[in-house]
This record gives C-alpha cells, sequence and structure tokens, in this order.
C-alpha cells in the first residue's frame, strides 16, 4: 500500500482540457472519492493515475516514487471497471487468477490465493461458475477480487457501482467499505452520486471542467462548500441561494437579503461591491412568522419524517426541510428564519465562498 | 358494441407465419435441387446422365468417380479378355465401357492445390486482417479514415481488369503458376473485406477488456492474444468462412494464371469436359468432392458463428 501524489496534473485532448493542475495528495490506506458531474475530468484523472492515459503536464507520485510516464502493468495498481470487464471466456476463478498469472506465480499458489480472496469476498461458492450467468451484485465481487487478490499498492475504481440496481448498490457500498476498513487498501473512487461519495469516502475532491473545485472530508464539503458549485452539486435538495447586493466589509455580521436582516458568520475579508448570493441548506431554515424574510408554500414533497417545502420568494423558489408533522397548504403566506451560524456567503461572478467565522474552523483542521 | 378480441402486435399473426414459411421453403428449394441434381447426376452413369426424360430414379454407380480419379485408354475387347480379373471396382466398371485404366488424372493433385492456396490465403488473409483492424479500432492512426477507404477501395475493382497486369508481373517475378503467387494474389484480395469485417468486430469489444489485462501485468499483445482474440472468435469464424469461399470458388486468376503444376480445382473441372466426350458424370463426381471442405468448414465453425456476442459479462 502506499499514497498517491498528484502534483499539477494536466490533461489536454487538442484544444479541449479535461484536466487542469489538479494537486491531491490520497494519504495510504486513504478511500478518496473524486465526485463530479459526468465529462467533469475524474474518470480522466483516474486513468492517468492508472496509466491508461500520459499526462499533457505535472507528475503522478506512488509511494513516493515517480510513475508519470511509466506503463500500466509496471505500476503495480488494480483497476476496478463500471463495466467490470470479467473475460467473459474465463470462469470466476480463472479471472480472479488472470493477475496472478501474469507474474507467473505456480498454480498451487495461484490457487489457494484465489481461494482465499473469494472467501474474502463470500463468492467462494462461485468459483467454477462461469460470469456470464452471475448477477450484477456477483459480478461486481468477482472484479473486486481481481483487484484484490494481487495485493496491489492501490485500488482505483472507476464508477464501479454505477451498473448496479439500487438494491445492490447500497448493499456493495456498505461492502465495499467493510472491505476497505478491513484491508486498508490506498483507494481512489470516482462516482457522480455524492450518496456514494459521502458514505464512504474519508476525502472527497470535487470535481467540475476539469477543475478540483474543493478537496476535504465529506463533512467539510457538505458544511463549509468551497465554492456555489460544491454547494449546489452536494445535497439533495442541494443548497438555495438568494442573491444580495453591495460589498461586505471585513468584520460584518449582517447582511440585507430582499430587505429583511439577516445575521450571518462574522466576514473575514473586504468584498468591493458585486453580486453575491446567500447560500442556505434547506435543513437550516426553519417557519416563524416574526421573520421579515418572507414568501407563499408552493408545494410539499412528503418524506415520512420530514417534508421538503418549496417556498416562492421574491427571489424564486427555495427549499426547506422542515419537520413531517407541520401543516402547510398551498398559498399560505409564511416567514423564513435562518439558522445565521450555517449560512455560506458566495461571490456570484467567481462562485468563491468568502471567508467568514464559519470557515475558521477548518482552517485550525487542517493547519492543527 | 362489437366484441374485440385482443391481438398482440408484436407476435406475427398465424397468416404471416404461413406466408413466411412458404416463401422460406421455396427459396431453400430452389437452392437445394441444383445441389442434390449434381449430387445424383455423379451417381448415374453417362448415358443415364444425359436420358430424355431426365431419370429421378436410376441405378447407382460410381462410374462418375472411377472417371474422375483416373485416365483411361480405350481397347479392343480381345485385350480387355486377355487381362487378368479386375484389381477393383473402378476397373471392373471401366472395362464394361471397353477402357482400361491408364493411371491417375490430375484431379487429386488439383484439388490439393485447392485446399492448400484457399486455406493459406485465408490464414494469411485473416491473420493480417485481424491485426490490422485491432490497430484501426484501437489506436489514432494518422490518416485512418483515408487508409481504411483506400484499402476498401482495392474491393471495388472487378479483380480480372488487373490479371492482365497480373499475369505479366508474375511470369516476370517467377511467381506464374506457384502455389506461393496465388496465396498471395488471394490474400491481397481477400484482405481488405477481413479488415472491414474485423474492425466491426473488434470495435464491438469494450477496451476495458485489455485495459484490465494490461492493468494487470500484461503486454499489449499478450492482453490482445488472452482476452481480444477469445471474443472475436466469432467475428473471425464469420470472417474465415467469406475469404475460403472466395479463394476456393476463385476462377478468373486461376485459369489466367496457373496452368499446370499449381493449377487449382476450378480451372481443372470444366477441363474433364473435353476428355473423351461430355462425361458429366465425373463433372458432377468433381463437383460434389469439391463442395465438400467448404461444408465441413462451415459446420464445423458453425458454433462460433451462432454463438455470437450475446454472453458478454460487460452490461451496457
Amino acid at each position: 500500500m502506499a499514497e498517491i501524489r498528484v502534483q499539477n496534473l494536466r490533461k489536454a485532448f487538442g484544444a479541449f482540457v479535461a484536466v487542469q493542475d489538479s494537486n491531491f495528495v490520497v494519504e495510504d490506506g486513504e478511500f478518496f472519492v473524486m465526485l463530479g458531474p459526468s465529462g467533469c475530468g475524474k474518470t480522466t484523472t483516474l486513468r492517468m493515475i492508472a496509466g491508461l492515459e500520459l499526462p499533457t503536464g505535472g507528475k503522478i507520485l506512488l509511494g513516493g516514487e515517480d510513475v508519470t510516464m511509466r506503463r500500466a502493468r509496471e505500476r503495480d495498481i488494480a483497476f476496478v471497471f463500471q463495466l467490470f470487464a470479467l473475460y467473459p471466456h474465463m470462469n470466476v476463478r480463472r479471472n480472479i487468477g488472470f493477475p496472478l498469472l501474469a507474474q507467473g506465480m505456480p498454480s498451487a499458489e495461484i490457487r489457494s490465493r484465489v481461494e482465499e480472496t473469494a472467501r474474502l469476498l463470500r463468492i467462494d461458492h462461485l468459483l467454477d461458475k462461469s460470469v456470464s450467468g452471475l448477477a450484477g451484485g456477483d459480478r461486481q465481487r468477482v472484479a473486486l477480487g481481481r483487484a484484490i487478490v494481487r495485493r496491489p499498492k492501490c485500488f482505483l475504481m472507476d464508477e464501479p457501482l454505477g451498473t448496479l440496481d439500487t438494491e445492490f448498490r447500497d448493499l456493495m457500498v456498505h461492502e465495499l467499505r467493510e472491505l476497505h476498513n478491513r484491508i486498508h487498501a490506498t483507494t481512489v473512487y470516482v462516482t457522480h452520486d455524492q450518496m456514494e461519495a459521502m458514505s464512504m469516502a474519508d476525502k472527497i475532491a470535487v470535481m467540475n471542467h476539469g477543475v478540483i473545485e474543493q478537496f476535504g472530508t465529506p463533512r467539510e464539503i457538505y458544511d463549509r462548500p468551497a465554492t456555489m458549485f460544491v454547494a449546489d452539486f452536494i445535497g439533495s435538495p442541494p443548497m438555495n441561494f438568494l442573491k444580495f447586493g453591495g460589498g461586505l466589509a471585513k468584520g460584518a455580521k449582517e447582511i440585507v437579503v430582499q430587505g429583511a436582516k439577516v445575521a450571518v458568520p462574522e466576514v473575514r475579508e473586504d468584498i468591493a461591491p458585486a453580486d453575491m448570493a446567500l447560500g442556505i441548506r434547506p435543513e437550516h431554515i426553519r417557519f416563524d412568522d416574526g421573520s421579515k424574510l418572507r414568501g407563499a408554500i408552493y408545494g410539499t414533497e412528503y418524506l415520512g419524517t420530514t417534508q421538503i417545502v418549496a417556498v416562492e420568494t421574491a427571489d424564486g423558489i427555495i427549499k426547506a426541510r422542515v419537520p413531517a408533522g407541520i401543516h402547510l397548504s398551498p398559498g399560505e403566506q409564511v416567514g423564513l428564519a435562518l439558522s445565521s451560524a450555517r449560512l455560506s456567503l458566495f461571490e456570484k461572478g467567481t462562485g468563491r465562498a468568502v471567508r467568514t467565522a464559519m470557515y475558521d474552523r477548518a482552517a485550525e483542521a487542517r493547519h492543527g | 358494441m362489437s366484441l374485440t378480441t385482443a391481438h398482440s402486435v408484436v407476435a406475427p399473426s398465424s397468416n404471416a407465419k404461413l406466408i413466411a414459411g412458404t416463401i422460406i421453403i421455396a427459396y431453400a428449394l430452389i437452392s437445394i435441387v441444383p445441389l442434390l441434381w449434381i449430387f445424383a447426376t455423379s451417381f448415374k452413369t453417362p448415358p443415364d446422365s444425359i436420358a430424355y426424360p431426365p431419370k429421378i430414379v436410376f441405378q447407382p454407380s460410381i462410374e462418375g468417380y472411377c472417371n474422375l480419379f483416373t485416365t483411361r485408354t480405350r481397347q479392343t475387347p480381345e485385350y480387355i479378355n486377355s487381362l487378368g480379373p479386375a484389381t477393383g471396382v473402378c476397373d471392373a466398371t471401366v472395362r464394361k465401357r471397353n477402357m482400361v485404366i491408364a493411371g491417375p488424372s490430375n484431379f487429386l493433385p488439383r484439388f490439393v492445390n485447392s485446399l492448400i492456396i484457399a486455406f493459406g490465403s485465408t490464414f494469411c488473409a485473416v491473420f493480417l486482417g485481424t491485426l490490422s483492424a485491432y490497430g484501426f479500432s484501437r489506436f489514432k492512426v494518422p490518416l485512418a479514415d483515408d487508409l481504411l477507404f483506400f484499402i476498401l477501395s482495392t474491393r471495388f475493382m472487378p479483380p480480372i481488369a488487373v490479371a492482365i497486369p497480373i499475369y505479366l508481373m508474375y511470369r516476370e517475378i517467377g511467381l506464374s503458376d506457384t502455389a506461393l503467387g496465388m496465396i498471395l494474389l488471394y490474400t491481397a484480395v481477400n484482405v481488405s473485406l477481413a479488415v472491414w469485417l474485423l474492425k466491426g468486430f473488434i470495435d464491438e469489444i469494450p477496451r476495458e477488456y485489455e485495459e484490465a489485462a494490461m492493468i494487470d501485468g500484461y503486454t499489449r499483445l499478450q492482453a490482445f492474444w488472452r482476452t481480444v482474440l477469445p471474443q472475436a472468435t466469432t467475428g473471425i469464424a464469420a470472417t474465415a468462412i467469406f475469404c475460403l469461399i472466395f479463394a476456393w470458388n476463385e476462377y478468373a486468376f486461376a485459369a489466367l494464371l496457373t496452368s499446370g503444376t499449381a493449377q487449382t480445382a476450378p480451372p481443372f473441372i470444366p477441363t474433364i469436359i473435353g476428355e473423351g466426350g461430355q462425361d458429366w458424370p465425373a463433372v458432377a463426381a468433381g463437383t460434389t468432392i469439391f463442395l465438400v471442405p467448404i461444408l465441413v468448414f462451415t459446420i464445423l465453425l458453425r458454433k462460433q458463428l451462432l454463438r455470437g456476442i450475446t454472453f458478454g459479462a460487460v452490461r451496457k
């Protein structure tokens, strides 16, 4: 096992830049998820780490060794593909043993290693079956088996659960994390599904248009989004944005949105007058008739323990997550109270989050 | 209100099935009757083969096969009687026509030539075709589209149009009337077909298979050999059959470029007609034997052809 260090990594296909100056470190034994919409460059980054694509610029270090230009087979990594890529002309045993065969391992040893791996994944009863007859979850386990049998430096997974049914997917998310907890293999996992990312990752990098928008723990990314893109991409429903104008002065603790004063975490920098946005997670909105920020109920989505309420305000619809018990009827006027300590401020032009007291802890955590 | 019965919009109606069945049976009969006729003729005696009205029921004879494999000389009955007892079935058969076997005919060597040239060129075309198709399918080949079009364009021209220049070239470099020359020629003609067919098949095989193998420690060639090739067998089998059928049936080049040692069966069989009258049973016998290898080859590869690409472990 080894750490993965990516420095100024860049990949261009002609004029199209798929990955721009990526920098991140995956610590030894960490479960790292690259999250982003399709076409954001996450798979390209993964393929460069694997050696399936050569970077246009930058460096990739595996366990301190520069492997940037090395062939895939010389990197000692394992890759799980979205389509599993199980060889249809081989049975489960031969599929799992295939990487060991490449090393010229004696067949008795291959046999015992394959069986050990199959037991770990609880597919030992399938070893002599053909891969074509397997259910999705079992195929996934075979693909994982082929990856872990060799005990490589790290695992790379490209949306490995993307083609599974929801039922299997939840099961496999659990199994993958459990497997990781047992073998502590450095893992880079690519997905567009925020639920997978949030539930499995130690660290997440959120990517968009070839750029890493934010790198951090699931908690940091959800609570303190670095950009409007991250705030919008993570969370279901995503963060609400209310626009406000004017600049911000260092030390400000209040802004004016739609004529209402809203307390915010203390601002840590001066911002010249520009279009700004206030970001509010749906669960940080309460109904309070005393509030000056008002709207009309547009619709509700009942979820059992909570409900998502769409409220039409002067600045469009915002969504609130409130207890399911509250009864609301469409058209009803409500006042909205916001949890001041949990609000984010963004510069609309760049999408960047304004530094506020809320981010202090993050900075402390990173330097501490 | 009238009663309507539900009917499937997907399953064909019984009328449609009946019509389709009739058409298929009619087509099958049209295709198979000439073959059956040739097969029957090969077991007729020469008088039966030209009898009018044609004989459907007849006394089978192997005279056609005897005539195909031997050369015979006509002798006086006195001479034939002076010979000892017939040494075999064929001997006895030809003696009834006042003939004796003078020696083996050229059919067997011509047939062997056909086998060597057709299978040799098929192997070369499929081998080269698979490698080029893989290259075109997986790598960024400069001017790939133009190259592919160029390869295809060699197919536009009727082969016979270049027969004369090829004849002159072959005579110059000593490839005329050699098996090697014919193999090269048929390979050149077939390789374009092979590249195009196989590229289609290889494009269908996800490149993840090779990528997985290359990450797992194999070289590209090993990955190709162990993961792509086994999955391309269907395409390779289909391509091989097409190439073989062309090389096996080819007449024009064979007639022009081979005359002796390297002559194949197609130009040889018609020459039987000229030898001592129109020996239709011998011609039919030659044709029947000529059909066998292609039939066997197709039946052997039938499984590969039918297996299709339906067994993928890849979910799309």
